[in-house]
Order: structure tokens, then sequence, then C-alpha cells
């Protein structure tokens, strides 16, 4: 994945940071590679590279890690500083942990680069991406410590050793602590010699469960999310945002607004243009005023006829109709293997089957809010984002300053999936900050949450399988008709938006050998974004709940059919986010396992089921077997999830864990009732009243997660455990009632 | 004028009483950990006690609390000494993203009050607050183990 537009951080680059009261600090630009971080927004389903780490030692023997990418929940404030604790030889339950801010320089040609070290989460990268160098920058720290020691010590560095804290020379018995020796490590020249890593059978916390660090703070009230922030004199506003598709206001009011007690100001927010790149989402206008509960009174006052803009006439119908009607046509192919007419023409049995994906939001439980406070001197941005350095480039575009001028803070996230890549809100924040030259603090409120995401695209799908006497798969094609979230991406042409929604590397791709892969760009005013394993999930879906009915239609057991297609143990090449290889035996893996522990085949009572689906996501392998119950009145439950897990290397397994139970809920919660629907141009769904969120009630009592270890390099975790789930689903609940649900949300098709 | 107790202390309010409880804590208390999810007493996010039942503070407003003792999220430990549901919560290692979580231990301390012993289906009735980090598998391991850890102490 490198090329020459790469940046090359040199050992030259490494450097101590500060020396402060006894404390070492070190800041590890270590990675091989790095990329801009104006490419790395562009590549969150590729990989965003770079590494390193804050490591401060203090004299109380308390050392705190600093992790660089956002904590959303998916566990990098635990496992990031895992890795560089290994190397560091620190004793982890003295390890404390925290958020970096975002870290941006000038590099040698004048191109804004990472300073230190890469710093979004997203594409289930962060693992992958520090890797090599978090470790590295563990142990360069360890190397000065060593050598602090063994200086005071006079004995040779390469007779100490460390382990939890203490460096010790065995043969005099002499020892040292991190805390005693830190500032004289301090004061030492980073060696020349590149740190050697530990061989894998020498880690001693790599593989290990760990608990979340920031247990007790999240469990008092006390950790700190962007909308706990505060800043000296900031002012808070929301924003009335036109509720239709590019709209805007043929007529404001706001003199009832303007006379609410403690309304400031309100400011108009300009719309992007159509169809060009989004800044901010949509026309607005921000109430500004001394608290919350004025602002959000002075927007209630606001009176404002909006125009319904340009897709005024579309519904989530309209849409839907639209998707059919593009695939009655011809489509750009994106991957054409063989020659899939003829081997269809020719085929013994053939089989087809449409599938309906419905937009979804993220709706992540904190709601989207920032605060901004714009100066002459320089830009603060504070708040709960996934890819800060987008925040600092869209507000630096805005208002035409210097990149290095714009601080940004990430906070805790409340909840991502995906949505907080996109960092709209930041730029909405700043805009109002500089209108009423003040800081400010925007909140948004749930309505706005749900009417202004981009959300998962929605599409149509189309597969059609051919095998031939001998029972041999010899023709697949899989037919798409989306609204793709490249849409209005910058510079992205109509005919690169494939890409973001079919990867023609996945299964059943080199397995087959006349393959079709064709793409439909569909028409939608809906903004559309990364939802949590983007594509994979409506890719999943079709491709794992079409096995099952091509197994049924054929007479053979689905777990049967899908071995014999996967086949052996082999690299084939993954061009796409997650490779350079998807290895179908490693899936092969995952779904024999998951089926022993899941019991997969073995006898049900009566109105219960169990399917089983599998998917190679963003470099993981994963499967799941779902049990369900349907009663009498089509009332489902699901009251087991069985999972097998292959991401290599395991850093932290109660992490991975954590991560799957976390997938298989979403996926759950996702497969049964969400969908966000279209009425006139505008989003009508506005809060988790008719968005239903699942809750306990309909969770499953048990889940399980067996993972594989065996010594690859790590993948990521926190989109993998989702992708399986919705056909695992749908494959159990057609064992039970004979019906294939083809449309998701499954909402209440069972009870018809 | 609202007089109410806040965590054992005695505050007075003189502004909007349409105002929700919930931003009274949050903007004027300083009490953040009572989180905003939706606003319409759907999500949980912002439970919090009124006179040892729990509420959602979004819809409740000030002129409803008027002499009530409210607890939140900061106040249920008793100082260092964290509560049953807070030691389940770290046990179990609940939290995922951590937004929910304040306003799950809240539903969960109350719920233990009348419900000792809950069993699963006590969970499913009375425990409503969404976790859109889907943390329900460990957050019911934790409200049983919160259940023993509570009787063990008490
Ligand atoms: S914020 Fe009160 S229930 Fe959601
Ligand atoms: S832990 Fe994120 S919403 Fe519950």
């Amino acid at each position: 994945m490198m090329d020459g537009s790469l940046l090359s951080a040199t050992r030259r680059d490494f450097l101590r940071y500060a020396t402060s009261a006894g404390a070492l600090i070190v800041a590890a630009p270590l990675s091989a590679c790095s990329r801009r971080p104006g490419e790395v927004e562009a590549l969150v389903d590729g990989p965003p590279a770079l590494v390193g780490a804050f490591i401060v030692i203090r004299p109380d023997e308390t050392v705190l890690i600093a992790f660089p990418n956002p904590e959303m929940g998916q566990g990098v404030d635990t496992s990031l500083p895992m890795l560089v604790a290994e190397e560091l030889g620190a004793d982890f339950d003295k390890v404390e942990t925290t958020q970096m801010p975002l870290e941006l320089k000038r590099d040698e040609d004048g191109e804004i680069a990472w300073k230190y070290v890469g710093q979004g989460s997203g594409g289930s990268y962060s693992i992958v991406g520090h890797w090599e160098g978090l470790r590295r920058a563990g142990a360069t720290a360890r190397m000065l410590l060593v050598a602090a020691a063994a200086a005071e010590m006079g004995v040779d560095a390469a007779e100490l050793t460390v382990a939890q804290g203490v460096i010790r020379h065995e043969v005099s018995g002499q020892e040292t602590t991190f805390g005693a020796i830190a500032s004289a490590a301090a004061a030492l020249d980073v060696p020349e010699e590149e740190p050697a890593l530990k061989p894998s059978e020498d880690f001693t916390l790599i593989g290990t469960p760990q608990k979340m660090k920031n247990a007790r703070a999240i469990v008092t009230g006390n950790a700190v999310y962007g909308i706990d922030a505060e800043v000296p004199g900031m002012l808070h506003a929301v924003i009335a945002r036109c509720p239709y598709f590019d709209g805007i206001a043929n007529s404001v009011d706001d003199r009832a607004a303007r006379s609410v007690p403690g309304v400031r100001d309100v400011v108009k927010i300009e719309r992007p243009p159509l169809d060009g790149p989004y800044g901010v989402q949509a026309e607005g206008y921000a109430v500004v005023a001394d608290s919350v509960w004025a602002a959000l009174k002075g927007r209630d006052a606001l009176s404002i006829d909006w125009n319904h803009g340009p897709y005024a006439n579309e519904s989530s119908p309209s849409f839907q109709a639209h998707c059919e009607n593009l695939l009655t046509g011809q489509g750009q192919v994106v991957r054409d293997d063989g020659d899939f007419d003829a081997a269809f023409a020719a085929a013994a049995t053939i089989h087809e089957a449409h599938y309906w994906q419905p937009y979804v939001s993220h709706a992540p439980l904190e709601p989207q809010n920032c605060i901004a406070d714009v100066r002459e001197d320089g830009i603060d941005i504070i708040g709960p984002m996934q890819m800060p350095s987008s925040a600092n480039r869209l507000v630096a575009q805005a208002f035409d300053r210097d990149r290095l001028s714009i601080r940004v803070q990430p906070t805790r996230l409340g909840g991502g999936f995906g949505r907080r890549l996109t960092s709209d809100y930041a730029l909405e924040a700043a805009l109002t900050s500089a209108a009423v030259g003040k800081p400010v603090k925007l909140l948004w409120t749930r309505e706005d949450d749900l009417r202004h995401d981009f959300y998962r695209p929605s599409g149509m799908h189309h597969l059609r399988a051919a095998f031939d006497a001998e029972g041999a798969l010899t023709a697949w094609t899989h037919r798409l008709a989306s609204a793709s979230k490249y849409y209005r991406r910058p510079n992205m042409p109509e005919t690169d938006y494939w890409q973001a929604e079919l990867y023609p590397d996945d299964f059943p791709a080199h397995l087959v050998d006349n393959l079709r892969v064709e793409y439909f760009s569909a028409r939608s005013g809906a903004p559309r974004g990364s939802w949590r394993a983007p594509a994979h999930t409506a890719n999943a879906f079709v491709v794992q709940s079409f096995l099952d009915e091509i197994a049924i239609a054929r007479g053979e057991d689905p777990l049967a059919l899908r071995l014999r297609l996967l086949g052996e143990s082999q690299e084939l090449p993954y061009e796409q986010h997650g490779g350079p290889v998807f290895n179908p035996g490693r899936l092969a893996g995952v779904l024999r396992l998951a089926a022993e522990k899941g019991d997969y085949g073995a006898p049900m009572s009566e109105g219960c089921g169990r399917g089983i689906a599998a998917h190679f996501t963003f470099g993981g392998y994963v499967a799941e077997v779902v049990d369900v119950k349907i009663d009498a009145d089509g009332r489902l439950s699901v009251p087991r999830v069985v999972a097998a897990v292959d991401v290599g290397t395991v850093v932290n397994p109660n992490g991975i864990a954590a991560q799957l139970e976390s997938g298989v809920n979403d996926g759950l919660s996702t497969a049964l009732r969400l969908a966000i629907n279209i009425e006139g141009g505008r989003v009508v769904d506005g809060n988790f009243d008719t968005y239903q969120l699942m809750r306990i009630a309909d969770a499953p009592r048990e889940i399980e997660t067996h993972i594989i270890d065996n010594g690859d390099p790590p993948a990521g975790m926190g989109e993998m455990g989702l992708p399986p789930l919705a056909p695992a689903l749908a494959n159990a609940i057609f064992q039970v009632t004979g019906r294939r649900i083809r449309n998701l949300p499954i909402g209440d098709q069972l009870r018809a | 004028m609202v007089r109410l107790t806040v965590n054992g202390e005695e505050r007075e309010f003189q502004g909007d009483e349409e105002m929700p409880l919930l931003w009274y804590l949050r903007e004027e208390a300083g009490l953040k950990g009572v989180k905003f999810g939706c606003g319409i007493a759907q999500c949980g996010a912002c439970t919090v006690h009124i006179d040892g039942r729990a509420i959602r503070s979004c819809v409740t407003q000030m002129a409803a609390v008027d002499g009530a003792s409210v607890t939140t999220i900061e106040g249920l430990s008793d100082g260092e000494t964290l509560h049953p549901v807070q030691l389940a919560w770290i046990d179990e290692d609940v939290a995922q993203c951590g937004y929910c979580q304040a306003g799950q231990i809240m539903a969960v301390a109350a719920m233990l009050e009348e419900t000792p012993d809950p069993s699963d289906e006590d969970i499913d009735r009375n425990l409503t607050n969404i976790c859109r980090c889907g943390t329900y598998y460990r957050l019911r391991k934790a409200v049983h183990h919160a259940a023993t850890l509570r009787k063990a102490g008490s």
C-alpha cells in the first residue's frame, strides 16, 4: 500500500519530548512510513498508517501512556497502551492512559503531516496500524531506562533485565525502578541502534485479558465526553437545520427567538454547494444563548419557511422503485472474470434472489456536539471526533487559516460507528463561534442527529449463481443498485462510486471461474457515510443468505456447501482494505469452530432454529451461529449466539469478546427494527420512539466468543463481529418458518 | 423558586421552571455524569434518583422537583467506596463507550432496592435503558453480580 506520496519518518525524528519533574516523556514517530493527514481521511476504508506514543514515567512508578486514536468504545484506551507497555516492561496495573491531542506538523516539503503518529479511528485499523510502531516506542523508552540504570549501577546494559517496572542486574543483585531512574534516562540521547522487539513467545502482556482502563471514571460519572467539555466564557448553540435534503429557507423570522431570555444571537449557516462536497451538511440557523435551555427555547421560537429542495419527491418507496428499475438495465461492470453469460447459459441449475437494505442511522448515544473558539490568533476545537484531522482540515479551509494554527482535542466519544469520521458539526461550531466572536459549544439534539446523519447506504441487490451437473459452482454475479457513500466526496467521479459499495475480491472471487460484479449508481438526496463495517454489512447479508438459499434448493447442508466452496487454506489476493490476502481456509476454520461450539445441525425443539454465517471483514474472519425462537404469533427472540473469531495475533482477548458482543447486538438491533424512512425529501424518524434501537429484553442472553490465535499478524476487531449476524439470523428464521427474509429490517414480516 | 437537595446538598433554583432537571443538573449543578441522549424519556441516559426512585430527568421539569431529593451518579457512591452496582460494572467490565452507563447504573441501583434478587425476566421488564454499544450481555451479568454483592454487603 506504500507509494511515493508517503512520508518517511527517520530516526532523527525521534525526540525526547520534554523532561520535567523527574519524568521521562518520549514522543516517537517511529513508523517506517506515514501518510499525510488529509490522505488518511480519504482512506477510512483503506489503511491509515502511522505509529507512536507518549510515555510519561512518574517518580511514584505510575506510567502514563497516551493513546493516539480517539476512544469511542472500541477499547483503544487499553489495547494501544498494552502495545507500548509490553515492550517497555511496565507493570500494566500501574499504567494510566489518556487521549493524545491531534498533533500535526509541516514536513520538509512544507506539507501538513502527522507530528508523531496517525490519529484516526476507523476501518478497524488502530491495532493494525500501530502494531509495530507503538511497540517500538515502548522498546526505545526501555532502552533509555536500561542505559541509565546500567550507568548508575556501573554494569553492562546487556546484563540487565526489565520486568514489571523493575530493572535488575541478576549477577550483582542490584535493582532499580522506572520511577527512580526516569530522570536520568531523560537526560540521555536516544540510542542510534534500532530497539529489538520481543519475539511473540516472550509476550507477558499482549494476549492476556485486560479490563478497560477507564472503567472507574465511567461508573462514577467522571469520564469527560465532548458534551461535558467546557471552556471559559463559552456560549451555547443549537441549530435549526433545513429538514429537506439540500433545501434552503424561503423566509426566516427570528424576532421571537431573539426575545427569549438568554438568547444572544441567531446566525445563518450556509449550506454546501449543491452536489459539491459537504462541509456542514445543511443550511441552518444557529441560536446562540447563555444556556442550552435558552438556545433550545430560542430554536423552538424560530419561524422558518423551508423550501423543500431538489429531492422533494423522494420517499423510501420511490427510492426502492428507482433501484429496482436500475437493475433492469445494464450497469457498470466492475469485475468480469471468465464468461459469466456462457457459463450461466450452460448451467445445470441456477439460483437467483433480490435483497433490500434500507438506510440506517449511526445514532451514537452521545449526540453530536463540539466546542469551537475562533480567534484572530488561532482556533481551538474540542469534541468527540473519530478523525480529528478532518475537523482541522475543514475548519482551516473554511477560514483560510494555517492548519497548524488550529488545535484539535478529541474527547472520549459516546459512540462513533463511523458517524464521527465526518466533522461537519465541528465546522458548524466554528462558523457559529466566528460569527459571535466567542467560544461556542454546539449541541445537536437526537432529532438533529437522526435527521442529519450520513446514513448507511440503502440499495437493492440482485444475485445469481449457476452450478454444473457435478454440483460445482460455475458462475456467480452480484449486481447492486445503491446510493453510494462516495457521493459528494471531493474529486470522486461517479464511475468510482462502486468502490465503496462492492468489494470485488470478496468471496467467491478467485473461487469461481465466471464472476461478474455490476454496479448501478442510484440517485438520492440522503447524505451517506461510513457505518460500522461499511459495505460488508449489506454484502455479508446478501451473500450469506443466498448461500443458504442455494444449499436448501440443492438439498445440501448450508455449512457443508460453504466449506466445499471455500476449500483449502490458500492465499488469495485481496486488494481492498483488509488485504493484501484473503485466506478462505481461515474463514472455513471459524465456520467449523463456530459450528462445533454452537451445536450447529443438532436437533432443535419446536419453534426453534439455528443459522450460520461467516464473513471476512477488514482482515478479520468471524463466523456466528445464531439461535432463534419464534412463537405462534411470530414473535422472535435470540437466546444464544456463538461466535468464532480469527483476527490473527490477539492483543486483548477481553476486548475481542467485548467487540464481538457489541457487533452481535448491533447487528441484531439493526436487523430487527432499524430503518430510516424518507418522505417528501426529508427524514421522517426523529427519535428513538420510531427509530427503535434494541433494549436488553431483546438481546441474546448468551454470547460466546471463541478465539483462534494462530500467530498471524493482528487484524482489528471493531467491526468484524457485525456482518455475519443478520444472515445467520435470517438463515435461522428460515429454518423455523420457511420464510426467507430478503428485506431488512425484519420488522413485523414474521407476523404477517 | 424551587428548593431541592442534590446529592445531599440543599440548593435553590430561580430560573425557568419549565426547564428539565437534566439541564439544571448538567449546566447549573455541574453534574455532567447525567447524560443527554434523546430528551423524550426513551434512552435512560439521563436517569437519576428522586427520593430513591429512578426517573428520566430529561422530561422532569424543575417545577416538579420542588422539595425533592435528587441523587445523581456522582452521589451514588459513599465517598471513595463504590456502590455495589458500580463495583459489579467494573468487575464485569461492562462499559464500552460508557455514555449510557451512568444511567444504566442508576436504573439498576433503584431496581435492586425494589427487587433485590432480580430474575432475567425482571431485568427485561425493568431495564429499558438503551445501550447503543450493545453491552447488554455483560450488563445482565453485572446486574446479577451486583445483586450478590449487595446482599453480601448488607
Ligand atoms: S435523555 Fe432522558 S431518556 Fe434519553
Ligand atoms: S456503552 Fe456506549 S452506549 Fe452503552
